[in-house]
């Protein structure tokens, strides 16, 4: 089975365009994640708009550039992409305000197969910033909502105060339509919820065996022991969607860098079919 | 695995000449398309005498191409502009071993008597560093974009040796045979004037005969030379490979072959192959595709000091990485694209540290990628049996041993 298909690349699709920040979202009280919502400058002919699962090379003029995923798309063309500012490139993003232009290209890499999850239950999980790259399915998928059947959405964050989106989290939480199961690594004195590792809230159930497909974002250790609690649950491996993260400086197979076995991660990802890539989780430094 | 593959992407077993979604390969590759197999033409047999290679360069340079071939610089027979035949390592050989290159004078004068050296002809159509954009900022906070490439001058290489060909062949499906090619590596590839020449004597390390891609060069060029040098004869069998190779070979007024020099030739031909120094197991994908886990792994990194030299002068690797060069004025900047190798710890950084942080992890990565997930990505081995990684490790680690150890103890028992 094959991920969705998404739109092909224009030929030239190394150079950074504008993009202006329209806002700025700052969710965890470090500052550490931030989101922007980003429209093209004028005379940028922008890229197909990225289905959900994809990622865009963001550049910031003088300092670098990296891969980051979608988190949302605007109803009128802008895009939202989520960061942590974790390495040097994405420290010296998290101090821009709107107002700033920095560089996209893309959108690049394979997409959560949201076609084939109509009709069936729909499994998300994510850990950590994990949340964001799933976040366009969640959005897509209560846009129409009747389309499908169960939805379940586990989410792990190290403690209350990482949680990132909460106003969302609440929002969903607050759907009956919607089935939100949270879990931290760390409580707090006034944290009533789950303590403990997000595949605790897999094994939960609560939805057809026979007829969910599962989408698994967040560390690589954190998407390896989901997948075997889906296994465990009576999902196929093949209704598994998890999504890799690897160095990457080209997006489009030419550096080398994001290789995992026979796979190029920007190009044959970052989306895989769990079957792909649980060969790959049994080797160690691969 | 198939489910990995999308629509789009170059396929195992694809003819990357014939494939709808990639319209620019032929054109880029038009040049070096075959009109024929050597094998399969009726035309006798044609010869030029070695005064004609100095011809051939100095009519290359005078129709406009930068004319690049071997030379004898610092030690070693490396690839540089060359103006005629005074400037190519006449009368020289190279001796390789493991960890080991030196020249040494022949006691002949053969044109082209030595093998590969350090250089391949990958710096030339994937520069060692290589500026991709220069970007100005604009009074509103905005940014313009220019392509960094320009003037990119018309190159004739001479002396290109089949396993030189073959991994031409394995970086056009890297950089023109995905969704998106390269422009700089297109418009450099385009206007090749392409001399190949076959080895009579292949040298110490090479293995291309068990790689299938030489000692012959059969295709891919536009003019191939095969040397024939004894005490009572010299001269050079040309065969064109391409409308403008013969076109060329014709200014060079070549005279047929009499029996006895056409059957020096495939004396030659026939000879070479038996003179491999280092032979590659047939089933090496296979080997190393069942031996992620294999212990070996661990004991070369004892050896190897994972100082990347083996990928700096293979021909077919092509990793990178971009480089942010700003001004001190922080008004333009330029993206610099830089070789990188994958037994650099920074190759595989990530959050939380290098994804490879043992030298084992690095060094499995580069032989199971050159030897057998490099067919899975672009339906070719990416090792031509050059020899070059064995003969400039510094500590003499030699890529057909270990695949050779890997294969006689699959399981690791030691």
């Amino acid at each position: 089975m094959a991920p969705d298909a998404v739109a092909t690349l224009p030929d030239q699709a190394m150079a950074p365009e504008p993009w202006r920040i329209h806002s700025v979202r700052r969710d965890v009280a470090s500052n550490e994640v931030f989101s922007w919502t980003l429209y093209p400058e004028p005379g940028v002919e922008p890229g197909p708009p990225p289905a959900p699962g994809q990622f865009n090379m963001l550049y910031l003029f003088g300092v670098g550039e990296v891969p980051i995923s979608v988190s949302a798309i605007t109803d009128d063309g802008g895009i939202v992409h989520t960061i942590r500012a974790v390495g040097s490139v994405t420290r010296a993003m998290q101090d821009l305000e709107a107002g700033a232009v920095v560089g996209l290209r893309g959108p690049f890499g394979t997409a959560w197969p949201v076609e084939q999850a109509r009709g069936r239950d729909l499994v998300l999980v994510a850990g950590g910033i994990g949340l964001a790259p799933l976040r366009p399915v969640i959005h897509a998928a209560l846009q129409r909502r009747s389309e499908f059947g169960r939805m379940v959405v586990c989410y792990g964050a190290r403690s209350p105060g990482d949680m990132i989106f909460r106003d969302e989290l609440d929002a969903w939480e607050a759907r009956d339509d919607v089935d939100l199961r949270i879990t931290v690594d760390r409580g707090t004195a006034a944290w009533r919820g789950d303590v403990g590792v997000v595949t605790q809230l897999v094994d939960r159930g609560g939805f057809d065996r026979r007829n969910t497909l599962a989408m698994v974002c967040g560390p690589e250790v954190m998407m390896r022991f989901t997948a075997s609690s889906l296994e465990r649950r009576g999902l196929k491996p093949e209704d598994i969607f998890v999504s890799m993260e690897r160095n990457m400086r080209c997006a489009v197979g030419f550096c080398g860098h994001c290789q995992i076995g026979s796979h190029f991660v920007c190009r044959d990802g970052p989306v895989f079919p769990y079957p792909v890539m649980e060969p790959a989780f049994r080797v160690r430094e691969l | 695995m198939e489910c990995g593959r999308y629509p789009g992407y170059y396929q195992p077993g694809m003819s990357l000449d014939r494939a709808p979604h990639l319209p620019h390969y032929g054109r880029v590759l038009g040049l070096a398309v075959p009109n024929g197999s050597p094998e399969t033409q009726e035309s006798s047999v044609e010869v030029i005498a070695p005064q004609a290679v100095d011809t051939l360069i100095r009519l290359l340079a005078g129709d406009g191409y930068e004319v690049v071939g071997p030379t004898r610089r610092d030690g070693a027979i490396v690839y540089d502009r060359v103006g005629g035949l005074e400037d190519l390592p006449v009368g020289w050989t190279d001796e390789q071993a493991p960890g080991h290159y030196r020249l040494r004078e022949r006691d002949d004068d053969a044109l082209f008597g030595y093998v590969v050296g350090p250089h391949s002809w990958k710096k030339y159509l994937f520069p060692p560093e290589e500026t991709l954009f220069r970007l100005t900022r604009q009074p509103d906070g905005s940014f313009v974009t220019e392509p960094g490439v320009s003037d990119i001058p018309r190159r004739a290489f001479i002396g290109m040796r089949a396993c030189e060909l073959a991994a031409i062949d394995v970086q056009d499906r890297v950089f023109l045979g995905q969704a998106v090619q390269d422009r700089g590596y297109a418009a450099r590839r385009q206007d090749l004037f392409m001399v190949a020449v076959s080895c009579a004597e292949p040298g110490g390390t090479c293995f291309c005969a068990s790689m299938d891609t030489g000692p012959r060069a059969r295709k891919g060029f536009d003019l191939a030379l095969t040397e024939v040098i004894d005490a009572t004869q010299h001269f050079l069998v040309a065969e064109a490979g391409s409308d403008a190779g013969r076109a060329m070979l014709d200014r060079l007024e070549p005279r047929p072959a009499s029996d006895a020099e056409q059957a020096a030739a495939e004396r030659v031909w026939a000879e070479a192959p038996e003179k491999m120094g280092r032979q590659m197991p047939a089933d090496a994908r296979e080997v190393l595709n069942r031996a992620f886990e294999h212990p070996r792994w661990e004991e070369t990194a004892e050896r190897c000091l994972s100082c990347s030299n083996c990928t700096l002068v293979c021909p077919t690797c092509f990793c990178s990485q971009v480089e942010e060069v700003p001004d001190l004025e922080g008004q333009r900047t330029e993206r610099v694209r830089r070789w990188d190798s994958c037994f650099n710890q920074e190759h595989s950084h990530l959050v939380g540290g290098a994804h490879r942080e043992s030298v084992a992890a690095r060094y499995r990565q580069w032989i199971t990628h050159k030897l057998a997930t490099w067919h899975d990505q672009f339906g070719t081995s990416g090792c031509v049996g050059c020899g070059r990684c064995i003969t400039w490790c510094p500590v003499g680690i030699d890529i057909t041993e270990e695949v050779t150890a890997v294969r006689r103890d699959p399981e690791g028992r030691g």
